[in-house]
């Protein structure tokens, strides 16, 4: 029931920030029409962080304390987090090829939230290649160690080799028409991943409680059940 | 004295297939090659890009160095024993990486010549060059031989392994490249340096943090 309240309250917030940050909110001076993606794009990569620190969160509390309710969080944030990283990485692409004139450009936010995206995803990938739960649950606690570890890493090699982004926003530098939209939006966009990832954490609960219950009794075999002295 | 016992036996298992080293060699050598057919016969754009070459085909042969580094251990259940002794398993982890960093180093050594004669490139500060292809290879080899002993146990090892790797060494594929160029091309604003800070770096973060990880990895 709580995630689907949640969601649904997303979907409210989500409807008005949007229909106001398309409708009612000023064009932007140079960029025009094109900047209201910023309305999603801004509080996605928010929450897309969130999410995947919220996984290495999980992957250490599952490795320090080592219960399996660490390992469902660690399973949902990472799906949540990859689907919203993806999201993100298409909103800046469509962004980015009105403004600079391309899909794609080698910055360190863009290149570190690819390189995020790309590690995130083989984690997934190794939790499905490995049978084992209380392996599937250890390595992939210790590859997101591992992979938060690397993040900042990443971001100042990267930001060293090339730069070139807009400068990020505060509420200090955006007029008060911009943010309300965008406030609402990261509240919306916050809501529904929060429902996600309550609703997948319990999916993988279920599946984890039903992969260690107990295994049924070996069902008697039919070929005992005829009649005897008949061979 | 474990870390050392540890270190002589995987040498000697690395001696004792030595054919497959001088494969893994032969491969570097022949992605080297290729890279030239991918740019064209331009010798100005080779030369130029000559050590994002040499370092792709040192990242590319990689995997088939750390992909072997645990398999000879499942094969009759060889690591369980390795781990019943009293020894360390930061010990057995630290040999494995250590004798993985050697042979990434002396890969990426015996590519130098080979791209010096591809791709014409003038190499006026070997001792240097030489230095952050050591540095590159340990950053290369302390997640990579973690990762090799995760995969070993799984299913589907030969996609898991680089699917995994390649991401995490982004940083070390950035610096030793950047290093790399800037001590054949010379280096105006002194920013080699910067480079190789930034390698010793990820070389000491994950040379401490793999240590420590290994032992949750083989637990049973």
């Amino acid at each position: 029931m709580l995630p689907l309240v949640l969601i649904g309250l997303a979907t409210l917030c989500l409807g008005f920030g949007s229909y106001y940050g398309l409708f009612v909110a000023p064009a932007e001076h140079y960029m025009g029409d094109v900047q209201r993606i910023m309305y999603i794009h801004v509080p996605t990569a928010w929450n897309a962080m969130l999410a995947f620190t919220w996984a290495s969160v999980c992957a250490l509390m599952f490795l320090f304390r080592g219960t399996w309710k660490w390992d469902a969080r660690l399973e949902a944030a990472i799906e949540v987090g990859v689907m919203l990283g993806l999201m993100l990485c298409m909103q800046g692409a469509i962004w980015a090829r009105p403004t600079w004139g391309v899909w794609w450009d080698w910055d360190p936010r863009l290149t570190t939230t690819a390189v995020l995206l790309v590690v995130f995803v083989g984690i997934l990938i190794l939790r499905q290649a490995v049978d084992d739960r209380v392996k599937r649950a250890t390595w992939s606690s210790v590859a997101t160690v591992i992979a938060s570890v690397d993040v900042p890493i990443v971001y100042f090699s990267v930001k060293w080799w090339n730069s070139l982004h807009q400068m990020q926003s505060t509420p200090a530098t955006v007029s008060a028409a911009f943010y309300l939209p965008l406030r609402v939006n990261a509240v919306g966009v916050l809501l529904l991943m929060l429902g996600l990832m309550i609703a997948r954490t319990r999916t993988a609960e279920l599946r984890l409680r039903r992969d260690l219950a107990d295994p049924l009794p070996e069902p008697i075999p039919l070929s005992t059940l005829a009649p005897r002295g008949t061979e | 004295m474990q870390l050392l016992a540890a270190v002589r036996k995987d040498v000697l298992l690395q001696w004792r297939s030595r054919t497959r080293v001088l494969a893994v060699f032969v491969f570097g050598a022949t992605v080297l090659l290729l890279f030239s057919f991918a740019v064209g016969p331009n010798a100005e754009a080779l030369r130029q890009h000559a050590t994002g070459f040499l370092w792709l085909a040192v990242l590319l042969s990689s995997t088939l160095t750390l992909s072997e580094t645990f398999q000879s251990e499942m094969e009759q259940r060889a690591l369980e024993g390795l781990l019943l002794l009293p020894v360390s398993s930061a010990a057995l982890y630290y040999a494995k990486a250590i004798v993985n960093w050697l042979q990434l180093s002396m890969l990426g050594l015996s590519l130098l010549p080979w791209m010096v004669v591809l791709y014409d490139v003038s190499l006026p500060r070997v001792q240097a060059v030489a230095g952050i292809i050591l540095l590159g290879a340990a950053g290369l080899s302390a997640p990579g031989t973690l990762y090799a002993a995760l995969v070993a146990q799984a299913r589907a090892r030969q996609t898991l392994l680089p699917l995994l790797l390649f991401p995490l060494v982004v940083p070390v594929l950035l610096g030793s490249v950047r290093a790399s160029a800037l001590l054949i091309a010379g280096d105006p604003m002194g920013q080699t340096s910067a480079w190789a800070t930034l390698l010793a770096s990820f070389d000491l973060i994950y040379w401490s943090l793999c240590g420590l990880l290994f032992d949750r990895v083989v637990e049973d």
